[in-house]
């Protein structure tokens, strides 16, 4: 478990992360989503211990990383985004290396070489020099070097870029079965991988969080309403006024750009009343073609939040939004 | 510390690196070896010892060159720092790690005079402090070049400045020797002294104010003695860079005058510059 309280970096007069503070709790994937230059990689490493602090406090499992760097280190595998790959060594002896140097004892070495090549699908390649791999594997040797020795918690910075597809999907799927067994925190500014892969996302932006939730509740946090998009066939107006009489209608817009006498009903209600509608324009006799919800994605409110520069949240719902956290992450714990 | 070692001394010899400079080092002393007590007929190897100290500067400069630059190029430093290592594991097990590429030619060499003592009248005793003394200074010149392997990202400029400061150390009592004003040439090596004592305070402190004001005491002291009584500035620089140029202390000891103090210098630059190693290891997270 990672503790990391009023956690400030400045680099000169530029504020990189600025006080932000949250918990990471055992057995679950985390991710750090954020345009780049949001803070994810500088709050990474001084998780990590490869930066200091210019205030704040991280702690991992009881150890203060500044004050006990190594035990708390001992519970850390870390891949910075560009994998440090001594790369005229063989993957085994690089992996031999760093299982040295994690302090595990030679048979703990032998034992989890092969264990850890296995899940990173290496086997093949254990013998060849690191310079000579492509980048997709030479990015496993790094997330093999990570999780060498079993640390309770794998952080990974960016660990799909630069790949190609095919390798993306590889590399996503031995995430998702790390967070099995592991704390997995990973960064990243592709959405739809923090939504596919991670139990909670982390929102960063210009070095302060702006949301921290899972991915159902940030929609639904933001998703107070639905909008229903309707295409009918005939006048969009006698539509729009049998429609106007259900209660849950909040809203109607028409665009009737549409060529062949279609035209589009945009519906706005407090839920998902697709059924009700398609009652009310068959009991009117007006022809619709179809009928789609249309609700706001992840992308949507990554962008409200990143685009205010981290002031997407008033005050109010700052506060309120601390009080439901706890809550949150005890349910995840259920 | 044993796993940077390990991985070091294995750098040096999966390269050809290692190879080379124990081959060249081996080379020039065999040379030696060879005119001093094949051609000249002398019985005193310590000579060959005295005149491979030349090899060691760019010896040196070359077995430290990637210690840290090449990290840091390469961004495994960020790994070195994630890992459960201290800093002195770190810098130690690098440090140590280079010492055994200069420990190999001297270890080999010193077989050289038990093989030819039928020959001649050696004075072992004197050979073999000189080959420890030889060993002592290339610790501290390696000690001095690998702090400036870590304040570099490119390990030819490492390289490169590791061996301008050998040179300078080596040759800047002959050069001092040909230059007629004496006094003005004592101020300012002892000017450019002070910068270099203040630019190493900010370089382990990080703390520009503390290295601001050590800087300007030290010029005021300076001045001040300008003008009172300039004649002691020589006296004072000179006297102290006979004691502190880490080559020709050496020579003295080769003549046979082995004193306390050239073993404590050479310890002392040891010590200093691999803590001040540490330091800014420690100190770069902050940056």
């Amino acid at each position: 478990m990672i503790e990391v309280k009023n956690l400030t970096r400045k680099y000169g007069e530029h504020t990189a992360v600025d006080s932000i503070s949250f918990n990471i709790e055992d057995g679950r994937i985390y991710g750090f989503l954020g345009p780049n230059g949001a803070g994810k990689t500088t709050t990474m490493n001084i998780i990590t211990g490869c930066l200091s602090a210019t205030d704040g406090q991280v702690i991992i499992n009881g150890h203060d990383i500044f004050d006990e760097p190594v035990k708390a280190k001992k519970c850390i595998g870390y891949l910075p985004e560009i994998p440090p790959l001594y790369t005229d060594m063989t993957v085994l002896e690089y992996l031999r290396f760093v299982g040295r140097a994690k302090g595990l004892k030679r048979a703990q070495i032998s034992a989890s070489i092969p264990d850890v090549v296995a899940k990173t699908g290496l086997s093949d390649v254990t013998n060849k020099l690191i310079k000579t791999l492509s980048k997709g594997y030479q990015q496993r040797v790094g997330i093999a070097q990570a999780i060498l020795g079993d640390p309770q918690i794998v952080i990974l910075d960016e660990p799909t870029v630069g790949l190609d597809p095919k390798q993306i999907v590889e590399i996503r799927s031995l995430i998702k079965e790390l967070g099995q067994k592991h704390t997995v925190i990973l960064s990243s500014h592709i959405l739809s991988e923090v939504s596919e892969i991670c139990d909670e996302i982390i929102i960063i932006s210009a070095g302060k969080i702006v949301a921290s939730d899972s991915a159902e509740n940030l929609m639904g946090r933001f998703n107070s309403h639905v909008i229903i998009e309707i295409t009918v066939k005939g006048d969009p107006d006698r539509a729009a006024e049998a429609l106007a009489g259900l209660d849950e209608v909040l809203e109607i817009e028409i665009d009737d750009s549409l060529t062949g006498g279609m035209s589009k009903l945009f519906v706005k209600a407090d839920s998902d009343i697709r059924a009700e509608l398609a009652d009310i324009l068959v009991q009117n006799g007006i022809a619709y073609i179809s009928m789609n919800v249309e609700r706001a994605n992840l992308e949507d409110i990554f962008l409200k939040l990143t685009d205010n520069g981290g002031e997407a949240f008033t005050a109010e719902e700052d506060a309120a939004y601390a009080g439901t956290e706890e809550n949150e992450e005890e349910e995840g714990d259920e | 510390m044993g796993a940077i070692f390990r991985k070091e001394l294995r750098g040096y010899f999966t390269g050809i690196t290692g190879y080379i400079l124990t081959a060249i080092m081996l080379f020039m002393i065999g040379y030696y070896t060879v005119s001093y007590c094949f051609s000249y007929h002398y019985a005193v190897f310590e000579y060959v010892y005295a005149s491979a100290v030349l090899v060691l500067l760019f010896f040196v400069p070359v077995i430290t060159m990637r210690l840290f630059a090449e990290e840091k190029k390469q961004k495994t430093d960020r790994l070195l720092y994630s890992l459960p290592l201290k800093m002195s594991d770190i810098v130690l097990g690098k440090y140590f790690a280079a010492l055994c590429v200069l420990a190999l030619p001297c270890a080999v060499s010193a077989i050289y005079p038990l093989l030819l003592h039928s020959y001649g009248n050696f004075n072992f005793r004197l050979i073999y402090t000189t080959l420890a003394c030889f060993f002592l200074l290339g610790a501290a010149l390696t000690a001095i070049c690998m702090f400036i392997s870590l304040l570099t990202e490119n390990q030819i400029a490492a390289a490169i400045i590791s061996f301008v400061i050998l040179l300078l150390n080596h040759f800047l009592n002959n050069i001092l020797g040909v230059v007629p004003a004496s006094v003005t040439a004592y101020t300012i090596i002892t000017v450019v002294a002070i910068a270099i004592i203040g630019l190493l305070v900010w370089l382990v402190t990080k703390n520009g104010i503390l290295a601001d004001i050590v800087s300007i005491i030290l010029l005021a002291a300076l001045i001040a003695v300008r003008i009172i009584k300039p004649t002691i500035i020589e006296k004072v620089a000179g006297g102290i860079l006979d004691k502190i140029l880490l080559f020709d202390v050496f020579y003295i000891m080769v003549d046979g005058m082995l004193e306390l103090s050239t073993v404590v210098l050479y310890l002392s630059v040891v010590v200093l510059f691999t803590f001040m190693s540490i330091q800014v290891l420690e100190r770069r997270r902050w940056a």
